[in-house]
This record gives structure tokens, C-alpha cells and sequence, in this order.
């Protein structure tokens, strides 16, 4: 058999203009779909930052809250009653807010401050310089050394600026496990002090981070949770809320479909017409394998190796593209919000699957109803 | 009498459907012996390639039987008719078909790669065959590097090269010229043809007559004489 693979092999790939066009037709269907893809997770995966970067397992939130960034405050007796619950280990309050940092150079820029719990510091970020008991210390900030890091003009530890008019000193350089969506450096401090940067409405706590005792606690949590009139989510429900808002109502979602459903089209388009022309141009010598005495199904084999090699090629081309193109633009872009996942992977691999089938299905009913008697013919 | 290599017994094949069917062969009877080469002439439409397709097993009677070697081929399924075309026929079409993308060894390799031999063996093989039909060292060529004789000969090979007991050639100097189609037909006879083997030919060519052991006249679907008989 590996002899008539390597035959099919052999035809295809010496026709060299057919060959180039499958190729090029399968690899921009698979780079068009990759590439939107891996932007809408990369897109995802920095709306969800905060998420990911504070770890914590369930979520206590305001009903109305839809994306990590747009906080609705809870009062204190949510964080109160979280810690008096059945199943909960322990539950900490987090502020997330909004300032306006004025660097020495007199610039300004807005950043995302994190207030962590000051008694536990829960969801604190790696620090590559500095202590961490340092941000107790007076006007004491974290900066987070991700892409947007320059904007804050390259602070070090011991860098001054001012945040909302008071006073800030950096105290400690961290890393976390993902940059933020919007572009803007990152501060933690504690909560405490977060409260007296930044401008408060009347109820301060922006999430409760809560740890349950064992994964079975956090149903008796949700609906505890539910029951006080707040919502609680798990980690990975979080993410998926955040991911529903910006697919079902920013037009995201749409402009994906609508992207994948086109690259999906081209790829089709132009890899299922050449290749059925490739058959089609073969066709008599398809025949000709018959009246020798090629097997139907081993002529099925030629050709759904054919088309396989094409696809599997393209894909692997497709995907070379992609992460080139992404790794040129994170040289002008450091904070390019591209990601390829294995879900991306796997959904390109699926669409190549189905340009394959259905390109090398016309291609088999022509050959399976090509009669050897027509080349004897002529 | 020996058995004959090829037998058919009252074949009878109709194209076509309502007003427009026509009947291609009318009864036609016919055998064929190793050792044998025998042509079958006539005008155009008398249904020489029908015959030819019937008997070599790539056209399936609408009554009649065809025997090989004392098998009835059209009794046998479609996977083992494919192998007794791979084993036992080998076919030199009119147009050649060779694959203008292959290289002229690996054109001549293909019933032996169809017959799962590994593929530099057949590749090495098809080399000889190349030689035996007088093309040493243009096993690398694409056939469009070759002239119509060359070609002709590399179709040749390809057809002997799964060493099948019969060989079928359809108009095998329709796109040579004279001297050329004389000539191949000629090697065919010194060189291709031996005891255990038979050759049909479907031909208009009265040139090539020298080389016939018998030739066998057909008009309107049913043979009418039998031209010469030359030794067997």
C-alpha cells in the first residue's frame, strides 16, 4: 500500500501549479482562521486577567456585573456573611479601580489598581524585586512588569510618582500570569489604601474571594450566595461570563463567526475547485489505473491521501504563518493580544478536515463512475 | 488443438437506451491462442474496441461468456476482476496514458506498485522493462521528453511489465508514422511475443498485416472472415 501512497503522492505534488494553488488556498483558509481566532482568544484571556492573575476559586459579585473591570460594590456585610457561611474556609474582600498616575516627567497615565485584602494579601502577585511585607509600608505600590510596564516609564523599586494626587512609591516589580485587556500598567497595594487613593462610592468591596473547604462546598455557597441577592461563580464560570459578554454582546462573537465562516469559504473555494480540476485532469489516467487493474478503493485511498496530504500540509504552513505573523507584530507590539490555543488548533484542524472531504468527495464519485471502457475509447 | 488463452461464446452488447440503442456486437464468437497474435480489423464503429474491452474484462456483456484460461471472467466480482486484469492483461491503450508527471520508470512501474511490490524494487524492475523495449537510460525522463515511438514503447513496457499472459493493443500505430508503427509492431513480435502469451491488436493499419497470425474481419458488431492465417 505505501507504494500507491507514494504513486498519489508523486502525482500530486509534480503538478506543481495545482500543488502551489491547494497549498496556498488551504494555508490562508487555515492562517484566516487561526489568526482571528487566536486574536479573540488572546482578546479573552486579558479581559479575564484579573481573574486568572488572583486565583481565587469562587467569585462573590454583584448580579449586574458582566466583565472583571466593571465593578459594582457590594456593602461589607457580603464579605461578613461569605465568612459565615457553611462550607467556606476563608473569604477575602479585593478592590478593583481605576487612577490617574502623574510620573516625575509631569505625564500622565491611567492605571488599574488592585486593592488585596490587607490581613491575608490573598491573590498577591509573584514579585521579581522587592519584599512584599513592603507594601505595608507608607504609600506603597506593586507594579506589574507586563508589555504596558514602559508606559509607567520603566519604574524600579524605590520609583515615585503620584497616583490621584497622593504620593506613590514603587515598592516590589511582580509578574502575573496574564496582561490586561485594556492597554493600562497594573498597581496592587492593600485594600485599605486603595480605599484612600481612589474614589469610593458607598460601597467599597468589588469582589469577595472565597475559598470553599472541599469543591463539593461551592453549590451550598452559590445558592447561599444567591440568596443574599449577590452571585457566586466559580473561577472558570467567571471567565465564561466574561467571554459571553464580550462574544453575545459586543458584536465579537459575530464578526468571529462571520470571519471564520469566510476563511472557511475561500479555503473551500479555491482548495475544493483545484483539486477537483486536479482530478478531473487526471481523470483519464485515473481510467487507466482501473483498466489496469486498480481497485476502486485503492483509487479511493489516492485521493483521499491526496487531498489529506494538501490539507495536512496547508494546516501546517497555515499555522507556521500565524505564529510568525504574531511574533513580528509582538515585535512593534509587545502587548499584541494574540493567543493560539489547542481549541483554535483544533477548530482550524476541523474546518481543513471538512475542505478535505468534501474537496475529495466530488474528486471520488468522478473517478468511482470513470469506466475504463472510455479510455479504451478514447 | 491447444485450449485456447481467450474464448468467448456469443457475446452480445448493446449501447445505449430507447431509439438511440444499438447493438455493438451481435453473437460474437471467438478464440484466441498463446502464442498468438491476432488482430481485428474493420471500419470504424464495427465494435473492434467493444470486442477488445469485452474480452480483456473491462466491459461487461450484455449475454455471452468470456473465458481466460478456462475461467469465466464475467463471473467474477469486481475486486477479482480488477486482479485478473492486474495478473493476467496487460493493456497498451491508443493514447498511451502515460502519466506526463511520472517519471518513464515509474510510469512502466505501475502494475507492479498496483501488485504491491515495494517501490524501489519496482522501480529497479521497471528499469529492465525500459531496457527490454530498447530505452536504457531514459528511466528518469517525464514521457513528454519523448518522441511518439518512445512513448509508444514505454506504454510497451508498462503493459508487459506485470508479465501478463495476454496483451491487448488498441491501435497501436494510430499516432506513430509509418515507419515507426511498423517497427514497434515488429519488436512487439520478436520480443514481447512467446509461447505462453497472446496478443490481440485492434488496428487499421494494413501495414503492420506482415506480423498477424491471424486477422480477424468485423463489420456491424460480428466477425465475417478470418483474413490469414500465418503460423502460430
Amino acid at each position: 500500500m505505501k507504494g500507491i501512497f507514494k504513486l498519489a503522492y508523486k502525482l500530486l505534488v509534480n503538478d506543481k501549479a495545482k500543488f502551489t494553488a491547494l497549498l496556498v488556498g488551504i494555508t490562508f483558509a487555515v492562517f484566516l482562521i487561526v489568526q482571528m481566532t487566536a486574536m479573540f482568544a488572546g482578546t479573552m484571556k486579558r479581559a479575564s486577567a484579573t481573574v486568572i492573575n488572583l486565583g481565587a476559586s469562587v467569585w462573590v459579585m454583584d448580579p449586574a456585573v458582566q466583565t472583571v473591570a466593571q465593578t459594582t460594590g457590594m456593602p461589607d456585610y457580603v464579605l461578613d456573611a461569605a465568612r459565615s457561611m457553611q462550607g467556606v474556609s476563608y473569604a477575602v474582600p479585593v478592590y478593583s479601580g481605576a487612577a490617574l498616575v502623574k510620573l516625575a516627567d509631569g505625564t500622565y497615565q491611567y492605571v488599574t489598581v488592585i486593592g488585596l485584602d490587607d490581613a491575608t494579601l490573598f491573590g498577591r502577585p509573584q514579585l521579581l524585586q522587592g519584599k512584599i511585607e513592603d507594601i505595608y509600608a507608607e504609600n506603597a505600590f506593586i507594579v506589574v512588569q507586563d508589555p504596558e510596564f514602559a508606559k509607567l516609564g520603566n519604574p524600579h523599586v524605590g520609583t515615585e510618582f503620584q497616583v490621584n494626587d497622593h504620593r506613590g512609591v514603587i515598592v516590589g516589580i511582580a509578574k502575573v500570569a496574564s496582561s490586561g485587556l485594556f492597554g493600562v500598567p497594573t498597581l496592587y497595594t492593600t485594600y485599605g489604601r486603595a480605599l484612600q487613593y481612589l474614589p469610593n462610592p458607598r460601597f467599597t468591596i468589588a469582589y469577595v474571594l472565597v475559598e470553599p473547604k472541599s469543591p463539593a462546598d461551592v453549590i451550598h455557597i452559590k445558592q447561599q450566595v444567591q440568596a443574599l441577592g449577590y452571585l457566586a461563580l466559580t473561577k472558570e464560570e467567571f471567565i465564561d461570563r466574561i467571554s459571553d459578554f464580550y462574544i453575545y454582546q459586543t458584536g465579537m462573537g459575530t464578526n468571529l463567526l462571520i470571519m471564520t465562516a469566510m476563511s472557511f469559504i475561500v479555503g473551500l473555494s479555491i482548495s475544493g475547485q483545484t483539486f477537483y480540476t486536479f482530478v478531473l485532469e487526471n481523470l483519464d489516467k485515473f481510467g487507466a489505473l482501473k483498466a489496469i487493474g486498480a481497485k476502486s478503493r485503492e483509487l479511493i485511498l489516492m485521493i483521499l491521501f491526496q487531498a489529506s496530504f494538501a490539507a495536512l500540509t496547508g494546516y501546517g504552513l497555515g499555522i507556521g504563518l500565524c505564529v510568525l505573523l504574531i511574533a513580528l507584530a509582538r515585535l512593534r507590539l509587545p502587548d499584541y493580544a494574540a493567543l493560539i490555543t489547542y481549541w483554535n488548533l483544533g477548530l482550524a484542524f476541523v474546518m481543513v478536515v471538512v475542505i478535505a472531504a468534501i474537496s475529495s468527495y466530488f474528486g471520488v464519485r468522478k473517478v468511482l463512475r470513470i469506466e475504463p471502457f472510455e479510455i479504451f475509447r478514447g | 488443438m491447444p485450449d485456447p488463452a481467450i474464448r468467448a461464446t456469443g457475446v452480445v452488447k448493446w449501447f445505449g437506451e430507447g431509439e438511440a440503442k444499438t447493438q455493438a456486437l451481435r453473437g460474437v464468437s471467438v478464440e484466441a491462442y498463446f502464442g498468438e497474435m491476432l488482430y481485428i480489423v474493420g471500419p470504424s464503429g464495427s465494435g473492434k474496441t467493444t470486442l477488445l474491452s469485452v474480452l480483456s474484462g473491462i466491459l461487461r456483456p450484455d449475454s455471452g461468456s468470456v473465458s481466460v484460461e478456462g475461467a469465466n471472467i464475467w463471473n467474477l466480482g469486481s475486486d477479482k476482476l480488477a486482479d485478473f486484469r492486474l495478473h493476467k492483461i496487460g493493456f497498451v491503450f491508443q493514447d498511451y496514458h502515460l502519466f506526463p508527471r511520472l517519471t518513464t520508470a515509474e510510469n512502466v512501474a505501475i502494475p507492479l506498485i498496483l501488485k504491491r511490490k515495494p517501490w524501489n524494487e519496482a522501480i529497479g524492475e521497471a528499469t529492465k522493462y525500459l531496457e527490454i523495449v530498447g530505452l536504457k537510460g531514459r528511466a528518469d525522463l517525464p514521457p513528454v521528453k519523448l518522441s511518439g515511438g518512445e512513448q509508444q514503447r514505454v506504454a510497451i513496457a508498462r503493459a508487459i511489465a506485470g508479465q501478463p499472459d495476454i496483451l491487448i493493443m488498441d491501435e497501436p500505430t494510430a499516432s506513430l508514422d509509418g515507419d515507426t508503427g511498423v517497427a514497434i509492431v515488429g519488436f512487439v513480435k520478436q520480443n514481447i511475443l512467446n509461447d505462453r502469451r497472446c496478443i490481440l491488436i485492434v488496428t487499421h493499419d494494413d501495414r503492420i498485416n506482415q506480423f498477424a497470425t491471424r486477422i480477424l474481419k468485423m463489420e456491424d458488431g460480428v466477425l465475417t472472415e478470418t483474413v490469414k492465417k500465418g503460423p502460430s
